[in-house]
Order: C-alpha cells, then structure tokens, then sequence
C-alpha cells in the first residue's frame, strides 16, 4: 500500500510527464492551473493518464475544485 | 413536434410529450464505455410519476421551489418532470459552486426541496449554511452508499409515493424556474423565468434546428444551464427526440459518445470548440505530405460548394473520416455560453460541420440571435430569432450601441431585486449591457460589453462583486475588483481579465509578503474566477455619502492610466 506521500510524488511524476515540464519544477502544493497554464480540459486529459497508472476510476466530481496536487493525491489515495 | 402554442405550461407540455412519443427512446446515460440506463418516453414517465407522488405525499404543490443540484444524468430530467408535474418552480443550480455558495442560492431562491447526489450532498454538509437554508425541508439524495449518513435525507431512488400523482396545471405567466446568471458572492441574479419563456423559445429554435423522434442530442453542458436545459431537455423531449447524457467528460469517452451514439447535435462552450480545433488539426498536421495535399484539396472543393448553405450529404462523402469520428451523423454543433471566435467557428464549417453559434442571456430565455447558416457567418452572431425584436440604443458614429431586446423569452424579473429589475428591463426592453451593431444584411456583430463583468471561455459570467469577499481584510486601504475591458474598452469579448485595484496605505509599497497575500487569496477563488494582475490606484476611491465605491468614477479615473503599464502580474 502506498503512502500519500508516495502518490503524491506519483502524481507530480505523472503530470510532469505529461506536460513535458521538468518533474523537480512542480511542488505538492502548486496550484496545477496555474503552474502548469492549463485549462479544466486538459486537466481532464492528465486524469485519465493518471486512472490508467493507479488503476482505479476517478468520478469527475471526485475532482471537482481540486486545483493542488496534494489534494488530488489525497483524493486518489482514497480509492487505492 | 408538438404545438406548443396550445400549452401553458412545461409540465402540460412535457406530460403530452411522454404519451405521444411514449414508445421512442427519449434517454440514455453513459458513463465512459457503459452505458447505465437507457429508457423509453413509457419508462421515463413509470419512473417519474412515483417521484411525483413522493413530492407530493411530503405537501409539495403548485410555486414552491425544488432546487437540483446534479452533474447531467438521468435523474436530474426525472427529477425536474416530477417537479413540474407539481406545479413546482425548479432552481437548477450549478454542481460546480462551492457549497457554501450552494446553500447561498439555497437560502435565496427560498427553496423547500432540495434533489441532489450523494457525493455533492456530503460535501454541503461540510460547509456553513444549512442553517440559513432552513427551508429546505425535503432533501433527496441519489447514489448514495448502502450504510451512508444521509443526515436526515432521503435516499432518491426509494422516494416513492403509492398511486397517481395528482397533475398541478400553471398559468404562462407563472414562474416556471428560478435560473441564477450569477451573483454568488455579493448580489444574487436570480432570473425569473416563465413557463411562457420557455414555450416561446422553444418554438423560437426548433424553427431552426428542428428535433424529431431518431434525433440525438449529446447533452455535456450542465443541465442547469439555460442552453442545455432548453435543447437537452425541454426541445428534443417536446420533439420525440433522445438526449444521451455522458456521467464524465474525458475527452475520450465525449470523442467516442459521438460515434457510438451516432450524435445529431451537441452543444459546446467555446473552451471546448477550441481544444477539440487543436486536436483535429495536429492530426491533419500528423498527415504525411502526399495525404494532406489531398485533404486540403478536398477541404477546398467542400468550402467551394457549401458557401452558400451547409450541404451535410456532399460534405460527409468528401471528408468522410473526418465526419466518421463525429459519428457520421452530426448535423450541428450548437456554441454558447460565450463568445467564440470566428476564425474558431469557420475551421469547423470548412470541414462541413456547421456550427450553430449564436448569442443570448439567461434573462432573455438562452438565445437571441442565432446563425440561420444561409449563409454561414462566422464574424457575426447570426439574426434574431423569430419573436425576437432587438434594438441598438445610443449608436454611435460607427453605429455601435446597446443591443436591447424584447421578446415573450424575456424573464418577468430578479428574484427579491426589483430594483435591479427595473434597471434591466426599462419599457419592456431588457437591456443587455452588451455592444453591436446590425451589419446591413441584418446579422448581428458584438463588440465588447457596456457592464461591468466578464464571460469566461467556460460560459461563465463573473461580476467582479462577487469576487471581492475573498479579499476582505486586505492589509491596504482600499481595493476593489474591475473587468480590465470595463475600464479599457478592447471592442473584443475574448479574452476577458479581471483585476485588483489597490489604494496602497501612505508610505505602503507592493511587498512581496503582500502579493504573497493577494496571491493565496486569489488560490481559494474557483479556477475561472481569479484576477490576473494588480492595479496601484495613487488616489482615494470616490465614494457616495454611504460610503459605497463610485465604481463608474473610479473606472474613469483609471481609463486614464496606460492598460500595458498600470496592470501588474499576479
């Protein structure tokens, strides 16, 4: 079982991947509209990259207002 | 279709739709590749009846207030039937506010019901507000888990009344929803809108873009919304038509709905129109050049010959791909909520996908004005609807003014503002607060907004006083939000900014502890909602004897500053 700080890290990895932006640029708190320039669509892309690594389904209103990473690790972390 | 003209209510013309079209598919609800239900006009009507007598066992009648707030599913149709089987006033509120904002609109639209999801409902429950929300008595939670704490809710799909609900008749003029434009945080724009509005519109844009039974509406816009509670709801179910609701919207699974469920219109906000541009351009740009030279000969001939009028059979035999990934049956893709560029709207009517775009506010029923597509112009709004008459106010030299416009779609009023009505809607025109002229063949063109508030990408509308509580207490001596176009007219509606001004303290300077400060603050606003720059204002703000912000003076005297210069990143 992972911890949180371990998907958090995953998740940091993950979208740093999928924006091609260096992974020790982003920090768990970071705001990812803003740090990343993205819009709620493309946040919508990074979440199903991030569904098909842990595996788990991530309803849309599971990610409703989340904007930080920490949070959004928190909010997978509870369905693994 | 049925004829709406002999109708007085939603509810009457929405219980004829059931038993005309009852044996056609009127829903289908889809959650990525499964599809969860999928129902008949008969089975919608089983389904909803029991809820109606459930509405009514708890003494739910004619004017008082259901509110829903549902992310767009099957239930939230069902729900809004029931409710206007009753005589009821529907509140569709938005799934994305806060849930203290939620209660806010709760507590406003004085509503006695409250229909919700179980997810949602355990957020509400979290924030402040039940309380001043009191009269929701009724609470009707769907999905919930089998143990879950509904704090006195009811669960949804056990709500169910025994034997026939009694029918509730309403009068055209009476308040058939309460749709909120806006105002969250300070003033509440609670739109009034009659079941009147609702039939006229319907005539108003069938006559256009017509609905009938085989007809597949993919409804991705939130249902509270008035552009997809008017053409995912209320116009393809008086049309016999099917309504196929997606429960997420990864682009993924909204690309595969499209051919799956062989999609005859759908309705988009421009954000959405312009990634789905970007995503079929870097696959023609994928193309290896011999292909793509045949691909851009064939989006000429197809450009060549729909100049006049779209012609949907040529168009899908020539760029047959590109039409087969829409599902090869899409007839129209419907833009609104805001502004969407032309450049935007002409890349898809080039590959033979008309784009309906148009132009409307929830005070004046959704649309309008609306492309007529004879022929398609991409740099206008499209001509007013039937029924609608507009009319530009105080043009100027190049014959730009305020659109105004009146219409039996026009709401009777804001909910608790008559104030706020009476400067809207003066001598039965509603002023719109938006600028455009008619080009001579009688299209209408926009050309920024008189008001002071922004419309996102995303077809939401800010008003910078809604905004302003997230900055109260502020370690300066004054501030106040503006839209940046409001004080430096852009003539364009995209792109819209807001901005902070400040009114530094003598002696205070910008630090970095106080940006540090406006920034976290800015963080707890919902994405869409943030500033995007400072403004140092060197004067006191004007004020009224009440002390209230002159926001018109204080916009004059900051016109007068160099937009470039004067706005400071955030």
């Amino acid at each position: 079982m992972r911890t949180l700080d371990q998907t958090t890290a995953e998740v940091l990895q993950l979208a740093a991947n999928h924006f091609k932006v260096p992974a020790d640029s982003l920090a768990p708190d970071d705001d990812f509209f803003k740090k990343l320039g993205i819009d709620s669509l493309q946040t919508l892309e990074m979440l199903s990259r991030i569904e098909n690594h842990f595996g788990i389904e991530l309803p849309d209103y599971e990610v409703q207002g989340v904007s930080d990473f920490r949070t959004l690790a928190s909010r997978i972390q509870s369905r693994l | 279709m049925l004829d709406l003209s002999d109708y007085s209510s939603i509810g009457e013309a929405l219980k004829d739709a059931l038993e005309t079209f009852a044996p056609e598919v009127c829903l289908i609800e889809a959650d990525r590749d499964r599809e969860n239900h999928r129902y008949t006009y008969r089975g919608f009507k089983q389904l909803a009846l029991p809820l109606a007598k459930g509405l009514q066992d708890a003494g739910f009648g004619a004017g008082d207030r259901a509110a829903i707030i549902m992310t767009n599913q099957s239930k939230w149709l069902l729900s809004a039937y029931a409710v206007f089987f009753r005589g009821g006033v529907l509140v569709p509120l938005d799934y994305k506010l806060t849930p203290s904002e939620q209660w806010q609109l709760l507590q406003h639209s004085g509503a006695n019901v409250l229909i919700t999801e179980f997810p949602i409902w355990r957020q509400l429950q979290t924030a402040a507000g039940r309380s001043a929300a009191a009269g929701v008595r009724t609470i009707l939670v769907s999905e919930a888990p089998p143990n879950a704490d509904l704090a006195g809710a009811h669960r949804w799909e056990e709500f169910r009344g025994k034997g026939q609900p009694d029918f509730v008749a309403r009068r055209r003029k009476d308040t058939a929803c309460i749709v909120y434009s806006s105002g969250t945080g300070g003033r509440p724009k609670g739109c009034m809108m009659t079941h009147e509005n609702y039939l006229e519109q319907c005539v108003a844009l069938t006559s256009l873009y017509p609905f009938w039974p085989s007809v597949r509406y993919l409804s991705i816009l939130p249902t509270n919304h008035a552009i997809d509670f008017m053409v995912g709801f209320f116009g393809p179910f008086t049309c016999g038509a099917t309504v196929v609701h997606l429960r997420t919207l990864r682009p993924e699974y909204v690309r595969e709905a499209f051919s799956k469920y062989k999609i005859t219109y759908v309705s988009l906000v421009p954000l959405v129109l312009k990634n789905l541009q970007k995503g079929l351009q870097a696959r023609f740009d994928a193309l290896p050049a011999g292909k793509r030279r045949v691909f851009d000969a064939l989006v000429r001939i197809n450009k060549a010959v729909t100049k006049n009028r779209p012609l949907p059979i040529v168009s899908r035999l020539l760029l047959k791909q590109v039409h087969a990934a829409f599902g090869g049956e899409l007839r129209a893709i419907i833009v609104g909520g805001a502004f969407a560029e032309p450049e935007n709207l002409q890349f898809f009517y080039d590959l033979g996908i008309p784009v309906a775009n148009g132009y409307g506010l929830t005070e004046a029923g959704t649309a309008i004005t609306v492309n007529d597509l004879k022929p398609f112009r991409a740099d206008t709004v499209g001509k007013p609807l039937p029924g609608m008459e507009v009319r530009i106010i105080a043009p100027d030299a190049e014959g730009i003014g305020e659109v105004t416009v009146r219409s039996k779609t026009v709401m009777s009023g804001y909910l608790h503002d008559p104030e706020l009505t009476a400067e809207t809607i003066v001598d039965g025109w509603l002023m719109t607060g938006d600028l455009g002229r008619f080009d001579p063949t009688g299209h209408l063109q926009l050309f920024g907004r008189k008001k002071n508030m922004i419309v996102t990408e995303e077809g939401k509308n800010i008003y910078p006083e809604d905004i302003e509580t997230v900055f109260d207490s502020l370690s300066v001596k004054e501030f106040c939000v503006f839209a940046a176009n409001y004080i430096w007219p852009q003539r364009s509606m995209v792109g819209e900014q807001l901005i902070l001004v400040l009114r530094l303290e003598p002696g205070q300077t910008l630090t970095a502890d106080l940006r540090r400060d406006i920034a976290g603050r800015n963080n707890r606003l919902l994405n869409y909602k943030r500033v995007h720059g400072v403004v140092l204002f060197e004067e006191d703000f004007p004020r009224t004897a009440s002390l209230k912000i002159k926001r018109n003076v204080l916009a004059e005297r900051l016109a007068r500053l160099d937009r470039a210069a004067a706005v400071l990143p955030l």
